[in-house]
């Protein structure tokens, strides 16, 4: 049966394991590499197409940075025939298990064109409502106009309704909007 | 400050076995008794905060540099097992005490998920305790962090194991008997633990 | 012993859910509804199968006192395939498994079969074994994953049966425990009754 555990047969069967495996990890990293940078890259996309109106240039290509109290955001910027017509804003804050990253698109006269949610690991049924399509929390975003409300969910103090039991979450998201909107108007300052 | 942050949010409120499902084997496997549920929980936060350091330091200065992160889990899982033995025969020749507490419990470590659930979670998660922006932990509160949850793990295990002692005395209907009804009472005990939700 | 036979053992006389109580982790942290359950136990019987093939075909060079680790090398050998090929074609899926899928490597199911059955079989019925058990295990997650999405979002498969919310405390962590403390008691009740 199996080969006798001597010292040099033990060392030899495992360094030809180690060595095959990752030759083959090796392999299967460089075929899937292309793929996964692929399905990050559509991902963001679809979600910069997602809360910016029209647009005919590459956002993603345009892209650049803007730092906000000692922190860097980045941002897509949305251009349809040269003009600019909005800014895609990649923000995040802490919800109630770990980050909720968002995507806030705010057009260039200053109003929230859409918000979505890029990823989180939120409670199922909770706040993970955030991501189920649309949802009436995501959606009172729509075509707000940061300037004239108070980013905050009502409890607070401010003019957001929160989802039912999950005041976290929906504190996280409006905070991560309102970053967004302080971005915006530093963009605007530059 | 944040330290007691760390402290509570990883024993309370995420609680690893209770609200994130990592190690639960061990736990239905040794949670019997009292006595053995503190030998294998000092087994896991030994093991778990020294493991955490050592994959933390070979990810930042050896996959990260290399762009080898693809090998992450195999590497992982090997200094970890390698971790567990070197435990074993250090701790056989300096402390034969602790050994004789702790050994029987440290080969089962190597296949308890904590251990490299807590490891991977560090080095691939941002974290913000406090309310703070998110961020990647650095060495120091990655380790703690690792010390922290297996600190939670420890109570969780603990009080188990003294509900299932209680539970031996009292009549179940035979079906449930053994597992399931300790599946229900880690239900009630995990029901108990959402009170502490959005403490931190 | 026949192949279906073979199959049949793991799905029901020998369900790692169910009977063995095996890879307790990933099923209570996955199954928060059938398709997540579905998707967990389809990506482990993937990396089961392959492992216990391949530890099938090479335990006879492996020398008996370094048998685990190169078990484990070998295993989190596909894991990390299997989780590089989500994370390239199915990435949604893969977001929402996170962890738990590198966590593959410390199932005691797949170590536990290639130390149990595939080291001592032919590749043919080591892999025939791997279908059995994975089935089980997928047919157990997606049942529980299945009750708990009824219960606590009240929907099928991602299909909304009722409007509003179910009984939230299914989907969170108590009802994992207490709704697979249940499904144990009824597939023993139902197994007895049907003697195999």
């Amino acid at each position: 049966m199996a080969l006798e555990s001597t010292v040099k047969n033990m060392f030899m069967s495992l360094t030809v394991i180690c060595l095959v495996c990752s030759a083959l990890l090796g392999g299967a990293y460089a075929i899937t590499k292309d793929k996964i940078d692929q399905a990050g890259v559509d991902k963001q996309n679809e979600a910069i197409a997602r809360v910016v109106p029209e647009f005919d240039n590459v956002p993603s290509e345009e892209m650049f940075e803007v730092e906000l109290e000692g922190k860097k955001y980045t941002v897509y910027p949305a251009s349809l025939s040269g003009e600019t017509v909005g800014y895609a804003i990649n923000a995040s804050a802490t919800g109630f298990s770990g980050p909720v990253v968002i995507m806030v698109g705010i057009t260039a006269d200053g109003r929230i064109f859409n918000t979505v949610p890029v990823s989180h690991a939120e409670t199922p049924g909770l706040g993970a409502k955030i991501s189920e399509e649309g949802n009436a929390f995501v959606a009172q975003f729509e075509g707000l106009d940061p300037s004239a409300t108070v980013l905050k969910v009502r409890k607070d103090g401010g003019d957001i309704d929160a989802i039912t039991a999950s005041t976290i979450t929906s504190r996280a998201y409006t905070a991560a909007v309102e970053t967004a909107w302080l971005v915006f108007n530093k963009i605007k300052e530059m | 400050m944040e330290f007691l942050i760390i402290i509570i949010s990883a024993v309370f409120v995420n609680n690893i076995l209770l609200a994130q499902f990592l190690g639960v084997c061990p736990f239905l496997g040794v949670s019997n008794k009292v006595s053995t549920a503190v030998g294998m929980s000092g087994a896991v936060c030994f093991v778990m905060t020294l493991a955490t350091l050592v994959t933390y330091l070979l990810q930042v200065y050896v996959l990260v540099p290399l762009g080898l992160e693809f090998l992450q889990t195999i590497s992982f899982i090997l200094v970890i097992a390698a971790l567990v033995q070197m435990v074993e025969i250090i701790l056989k020749k300096i402390s034969p005490s602790l050994y004789s507490a702790l050994g029987i419990f440290l080969p089962l470590i190597t296949t308890n998920c904590t251990v490299l659930g807590i490891a991977l979670l560090v080095v691939t998660k941002e974290f913000a305790f406090g309310g703070g922006d998110p961020a990647m932990l650095n060495l120091g509160e990655s380790v703690f962090y690792a010390f922290a949850s297996a600190l939670g793990y420890s109570v969780a295990m603990i009080l188990f194991a003294g509900i299932r002692e209680q539970l031996e005395l009292a009549t179940v209907p035979k079906s449930f008997k053994g597992i399931p009804v300790a599946l229900l009472t880690a239900g009630i005990l995990a029901m108990a633990f959402m009170g502490f939700a959005g403490l931190v | 012993m026949g192949k279906m036979k073979v199959i049949l053992n793991g799905l029901i006389k020998e369900n790692p859910t169910f009977v063995l109580l095996l890879g307790m982790c990933p099923t209570l942290g996955t199954t928060t509804s059938a398709i997540n359950g579905m998707g967990m136990g389809l990506a482990t019987m993937c990396v089961l199968i392959l492992s216990n093939m391949a530890i099938s075909a090479i335990a006879r060079f492996i020398p008996d006192k370094v048998r685990i680790p190169c078990y484990i090398v070998v295993i989190a050998t596909f894991v990390t395939i299997v989780q590089l090929l989500m994370q390239a074609f199915l990435p949604s899926l893969y977001e929402t498994l996170g962890l738990f899928i590198p966590l593959i490597v410390v199932n005691c199911i797949v170590l536990g079969r290639a130390e149990a059955y595939a080291n001592k079989h032919s590749v043919m019925d080591s892999a025939c074994d791997g279908i059995g058990i994975g089935l089980g295990f997928t047919f157990a997650l997606t049942i529980l994953g299945l009750v708990r999405e009824i219960l606590g979002s009240g929907s099928v498969f991602g299909m909304k049966f009722i409007s509003g919310d179910g009984m939230l405390a299914f989907i969170l962590a108590p009802g994992a425990f207490i709704v697979l403390g249940y499904l144990i008691v009824i597939f023993k009740r139902l197994t007895s009754k049907i003697k195999m």
